[in-house]
């Protein structure tokens, strides 16, 4: 570590723990400038166009004006014509004017800032449920790719770094030009010379306001990458606080934090410092203006060349300078800012589900559960085949059993049938219809997954088993729940069915979880029913109790199980044996044990090596 | 003021940051009140007096002045900005250290997300408040009080008029600052329910599609979606009501200003600079004096946020070592308990009722019986995680309290269901708990427990890194690489809970392999459902509801038609009738 790092707590020695843990640094975001986007975000504007945008614009323009017209009526009416004349009645006209002017400056801003906001919320609020219901129809290769923080950080931050650029960043980036160049007319109009003179302090405050701020920026951005490592580490030392414990290793994990503290102590003052050197800079820039105005400013006075009046005015525009022109930078980085975010957010948008509905896709009317694989060939990426050529029958309500080791292409199989993907070559076919031509929520509302890491949304035991068909009632959740045997634990519980449970929740244990599972399933009632079976540790007594919730739920429908245990298996009325994505054989359970192949050496396999121990 | 007092070690060691930021935050109030003053003397001094010559001093003046008042505002900002991160450092370092100490007791209340956004946000609002709120309060009233004070010196009567909207303003500046501020906490809220919606139907997107529920799905995010549409116009609407307003009542003092200070001018009471120094005067009063709420708010702010860190550094420590700890040459593993109760949550009822047993080194006693039975506790009363409150718990024929905990734990060695390895290299997370490790042991290490193949295999090797954005392992992988980490500390006595329950069968094979290697020479306690993988115990234990309901050899116990023969018959009905077959 770099030896100016002075963090308070004094500098030990070198500990040997720094590099214990790894957490790769996030990229800086800033991107280039892109029309092209910026046109496509422009492009969520234009549904407002026609009135609330035109409205925000006036009422803006409204205020901006009187805001700039007030200094002059000071300077050049007020103090000028009637001070100086000591013209009591003008002056007392000039009050009512200004009054006047502050009390429609004052509706004006009213429905400035109220319309804006409405603009910029409409706005984001419509590119995320756009983001949203676009990602809902991703498919699973999609999914697959991504983890689930990186998708969570598009549709909510990226889409809220982009709030204050349609909020306040478009009408602030017109009133801040309006309000320039509106000061550079008036001070041109008042005096050439002297405004000529003051101006010198324009490119000042830009040079300030951009680059300066840049390295501000970069400088923060520095901070942020150190402290989702410092984040990261402490989110992780609280999950993995029992291990750190059992291993007795909280000196050493002490010591690691101490550095990442001590990064993040060096990253934040070198920013704080660089943040530091802003006010005076600007302050600095504005003393030169000031000293131009009086030093200039009273010479062409004393020359008769402006009134009294005008200088007034001058120092009080001088004053307004900063402002616009501090925005407008401000404005400036929240683009790159937002170029950022709106390319993630593109990104996304531009993704195509890769299972396809056709546009005069048909429906199924009564499934019956009919599967059949003609030849299907599947594979995730180019360099694996997943299934070779399989062609398989499951006819209606059989209970199908696919077994082979990991990566033999069971779930693969699985997927096919619930399209999550769509084979490479070769048909998936249910009671004679190819998937690829039939509408995808008619196929899948009559299938249903039962997987082996079952989700729990958050929300009441009543909601999740609902879950599977939102419009049920009660009583029917109440009776799915007892036809599984869920009916007795959930009622043992603190609320009953009204049990408040989250997914990382330890109120369920893995087999109850299942058991929530089944009676989502057989809500749903589906016509196929594909079954994961879990290897989550469950004691006997409760394994028990799924096995015959399973027989219940299998009970007229279609299912195909990638099943582990043998009593599972060997209740099949067809048992497939895959391997390495080729079915080796198929048949009863009986049928297979006595054709002494594959199937025979599996089963004999596992006891064996149970027994060996 | 008490949270402050009981922080004070943390911040006060750099009170030379503070006391030289705050004395710059004055050079620099000062001198900005200079401002008005100088457009004041250019103006009736200069201008309408005539005296020229004096321009050259006030310019040179002016910069001086300027230049000086630029340093002594970065000063102040910097220094004070030190201040807080300084104190955040120490403080940082200390919460750390308290929650690596805290107990598994701590732990089993305490949730995650809530620790983090106290460390998090909690850390930054506190150190933001010392860092910027304190100076800020300072310069306000040191502006405003200035300020004032070069009013009255202008024009007492003035200065008295435009100093009468100020309670309105005031009134205006209360009414929105208890208006906003719940409604800043409704758009967070409403931020936090939108989040959970996301992440909720981000990770639980299989089973979305699984049930075809994506339309459903859609129409629960729209309704949070809208909300928070809703929450943020209403708050802005708070802004479009107020705001204005408070700039309007600006306004209306300027416009006094004006007609009152017009009126003195004309009658000569009042020179034409003053007037226009009155301008910036009110300004410099009316901006703090909308500041205010904020900062008033940030205080009560961070004192809230101390507590909660508070809450945190004075959290009781259960588990306390003696003063003069045992650190034996060698722990053997004999492990005993005598009579041991342990109860978790005091109405709760007991997890473990009347305990007793003896395991000598060396042997392997099984666990077994449904969840919540209490078996995974009577392991984490050897550790010491919890204390018993009847009975005793020895190792070595001594109570576990007399030792050093450090030195205790270094002993036993863990292999949980789910093992939770931390984002770095396999190679560190291997040597986890012996840190000193040489690349040989912790390759001899993985060796044994049947995973140096499989890391060989990687790019990387035992440099691949693990976690997040790391290398994805499967759980029996997973499983495996925490073996080795339990071989590598060499421990006397060994846990092995439930650590073959969630993976497939070839897995569970490999893993129980490497165990039985493990195992030789050490006090083994076995956790398991699978009768397979304890039958070969020396003492098997069959726990319900916390309490011994059998105990014996596999033999025994299979003989007694007690609920160790129930789970025999159900697990083994399928094998033997199977047998039968393949016979």
């Amino acid at each position: 570590m770099a030896k100016s790092t002075t963090a308070g707590a004094g500098m030990k020695k070198e500990s040997p723990h720094l590099n214990r843990f790894y957490y790769p640094l996030d990229q800086a975001v800033e991107k280039p400038f892109n029309w092209k986007q910026m046109l496509r975000l422009l492009k969520y504007v234009k549904p407002y166009s026609k009135r609330l945008l035109p409205a925000a614009i006036v009422a803006m323009l409204i205020s901006t004006m009187v805001r700039l017209i007030v200094p002059v009526i000071i300077g050049t009416w007020v103090i000028d014509r009637a001070i100086s004349n000591q013209d009591v009645s003008l002056l007392t006209y000039l009050i009512i004017l200004v009054s006047v002017l502050y009390l429609i400056s004052y509706v004006a801003n009213r429905y400035r800032i109220k319309w804006v906001n409405i603009l910029g919320q409409r706005i984001i609020y419509d590119l995320r449920k756009n983001l949203f219901s676009h990602v809902q129809r991703l498919s699973h290769n999609f999914f697959d790719k991504r983890s689930a923080g990186s998708i969570l950080v598009r549709i909510l931050n990226d889409v809220n770094s982009l709030q204050e650029l349609f909020t306040n960043g478009i009408i602030n980036l017109l009133m801040d030009i309006v309000m320039l160049t509106g000061i550079i007319i008036i001070l041109f109009a008042l005096s050439p010379p002297l405004a000529l003179a003051v101006l010198v302090i324009l490119p000042i405050m830009f040079l300030i306001s951009t680059k300066l701020r840049r390295t501000i920026r970069r400088s923060w951005q520095d901070v942020r990458i150190q402290k989702s490592r410092l984040n990261s580490h402490l989110n992780e030392s609280m999950q993995g606080i029992r291990i750190t414990q059992s291993f007795s290793q909280e000196k050493e994990n002490a010591e690691f934090f101490n550095g990442v503290n001590e990064d993040n102590y060096e990253k934040e003052r070198v920013a704080m410092k660089r943040s530091a050197y802003f006010g005076p800079f600007v302050e600095m820039s504005n003393a030169i203006g000031t000293v131009i105005l009086i030093s200039y400013g009273a010479h062409l006075i004393i020359s008769g060349n402006i009134e009294i009046g005008i200088f007034v005015s001058f120092a009080f525009y001088l004053g307004m300078f900063w402002e616009p022109i501090s925005r407008l930078g401000q404005i400036y980085n929240q683009l790159l800012v937002a170029m950022a975010s709106s390319e993630r957010i593109f990104e996304f948008l531009d993704e195509q589900p890769n299972v396809e509905e056709k546009k005069d896709a048909k429906v199924f009317e009564e499934m019956k559960g009919h599967i059949v694989f003609d030849k299907v060939q599947f594979s995730y990426n180019e360099d694996r085949i997943a299934l070779h050529e399989i062609s398989l029958e499951m006819k209606p309500g059989q209970t199908v059993a696919l077994v082979g080791h990991t990566g033999s292409g069971k779930s693969t199989i699985a997927n096919l049938i619930s399209r999550f993907y769509d084979p490479t070559k070769g048909k998936v076919l249910i009671d004679g219809h190819n998937l690829r031509d039939m509408r995808l929520d008619s196929l899948r509302t009559n299938i249903s997954v039962v997987l082996q890491d079952t989700f729990i949304f958050s929300g009441t035991i009543l909601d999740n088993i609902r879950f599977g068909r939102p419009e049920a009632s009660d009583e029917e959740v109440f009776e799915a729940a007892k036809v599984v045997g869920a009916d007795d634990f959930i009622r043992r519980l603190a609320h009953g069915y009204h049990t408040e449970v989250e997914e990382r929740g330890s109120i369920l244990s893995a087999g109850e979880r299942q058991l929530l599972s089944f009676a989502r399933a057989l809500l749903a009632d589906p016509r196929i029913l594909i079954l994961d079976e879990a290897t989550a540790s469950i004691d006997t007594e409760t394994e028990v109790k799924i096995q015959q919730a399973l027989r219940r739920l299998l009970e007229g429908r279609t299912a195909i199980m990638i099943a582990h245990r043998l009593s599972t298996i060997r209740e099949a009325d067809n048992i497939i044996v895959l391997e390495h994505g080729r079915l080796l054989e198929q048949g009863s359970h009986d049928e297979l044990m006595k054709k002494k192949g594959e199937y025979y050496g599996l089963v004999r396999s596992q006891f064996e090596m149970l027994d060996s121990l | 003021m008490e949270v402050f007092r009981k922080l004070k070690q943390f911040y006060w060691p750099f009170k030379k940051y503070f006391l030289l930021s705050v004395l710059f935050v004055m050079v620099v109030t000062g001198i900005t009140v200079i401002y008005p003053i100088v457009l004041q003397i250019t103006i009736d001094d200069v201008v309408i007096a005539g005296e020229y010559q004096l321009i050259p001093v006030l310019s040179i003046g002016f910069i001086i002045i300027m230049i000086i008042k630029g340093l002594a505002n970065y000063l102040q900002q910097y220094l004070g900005d030190l201040f807080g991160i300084k104190s955040v450092f120490i403080l940082r370092d200390a919460l750390y250290k308290k929650l690596q100490r805290l107990s598994f007791t701590y732990y089993d209340n305490a949730r995650t997300g809530d620790l983090m956004s106290r460390l998090t946000m909690d850390v930054e609002g506190f150190r933001f408040f010392l860092a910027a709120g304190f100076r800020e309060l300072i310069r306000v009233m040191v502006l405003i009080l200035i300020s004032l004070g070069v009013m009255f010196y202008y024009s007492v009567p003035l200065a008295l008029v435009t100093m009468a909207v100020m309670p309105f303003l005031a009134v205006v500046v209360y009414r929105f600052d208890k208006e906003v501020h719940p409604a800043f906490r409704r758009i967070r809220k409403s931020l936090g329910r939108l989040n959970t919606r996301i992440q909720e139907n981000v990770t639980g997107m299989n089973t979305v599609k699984s049930l075809s529920k994506e339309d459903f799905e859609i129409n629960r995010f729209t309704t949070n979606n809208t909300n928070y549409k809703e929450v943020n116009i209403t708050t802005s609407n708070i802004w479009a009501r107020y705001f204005p307003l408070m700039e309007f009542i600006g306004n209306i003092s300027m416009v006094t200003l004006l007609i009152y200070g017009g009126y003195l001018v004309i009658n000569g009471s009042l020179q034409l600079g003053e007037l226009v120094a009155f301008f910036s005067l009110v300004t410099y009063i009316l901006g703090p004096l909308m500041h205010l709420g904020f900062i008033v708010n940030q205080f009560s702010q961070a004192k809230a946020s101390g507590e909660r860190l508070l809450e945190i550094l004075e959290a009781k420590e259960d588990i306390e070592e003696e003063k003069h700890p045992l650190v034996p040459e060698r722990i053997k593993g004999h492990v005993t308990f005598e009579h041991v109760h342990l109860t978790y949550i005091a109405e709760d009822d007991a997890a473990l009722k009347d305990i007793s047993f003896d395991a000598p080194p060396g042997k392997v006693i099984g666990l077994i019986g449904p969840t919540g039975a209490g078996k995974t506790s009577i392991t984490q009363l050897i550790t010491r995680f919890y204390e018993p409150d009847q009975g005793r718990v020895l190792v070595d024929n001594k109570p576990t309290s007399t030792y050093s905990l450090k030195w205790l734990r270094k002993h036993i060695g863990f292999v949980l269901q789910e093992s939770f390895l931390f984002s770095t290299t396999i190679k560190e997370n291997i040597a986890y708990g012996n840190p000193d490790a040489s690349m040989e042991e912790i390759i001899a290490a993985a060796k044994r427990a049947q995973a140096h193949d499989f890391i060989m295999q990687m790019p990387k090797g035992y440099d691949t890194l693990l976690g997040e954005r790391g290398m994805g392992l499967s759980g029996g992988q997973k499983q495996r690489i925490a073996i080795a980490r339990a071989i590598l500390i060499d421990p006397s006595i060994l846990v092995l809970d439930d650590a073959t329950s969630a993976v497939d069968m070839e897995t569970e094979f490999l893993i129980q392999k490497a165990l039985k290697e493990v195992m030789d020479g050490r006090t083994t306690f076995i956790i398991a459902h699978r009768i397979s993988s304890l039958k070969h115990a020396d003492e098997i234990l069959v726990l319900d509801s916390g309490e011994i309901v059998e105990r014996g050899t596999h033999e025994e116990l299979i003989q007694q038609n007690g609920p160790y023969r129930r789970i025999y018959d159900i697990q083994y009905q399928d094998r033997d009738s199977v047998m039968q077959a393949v016979e």
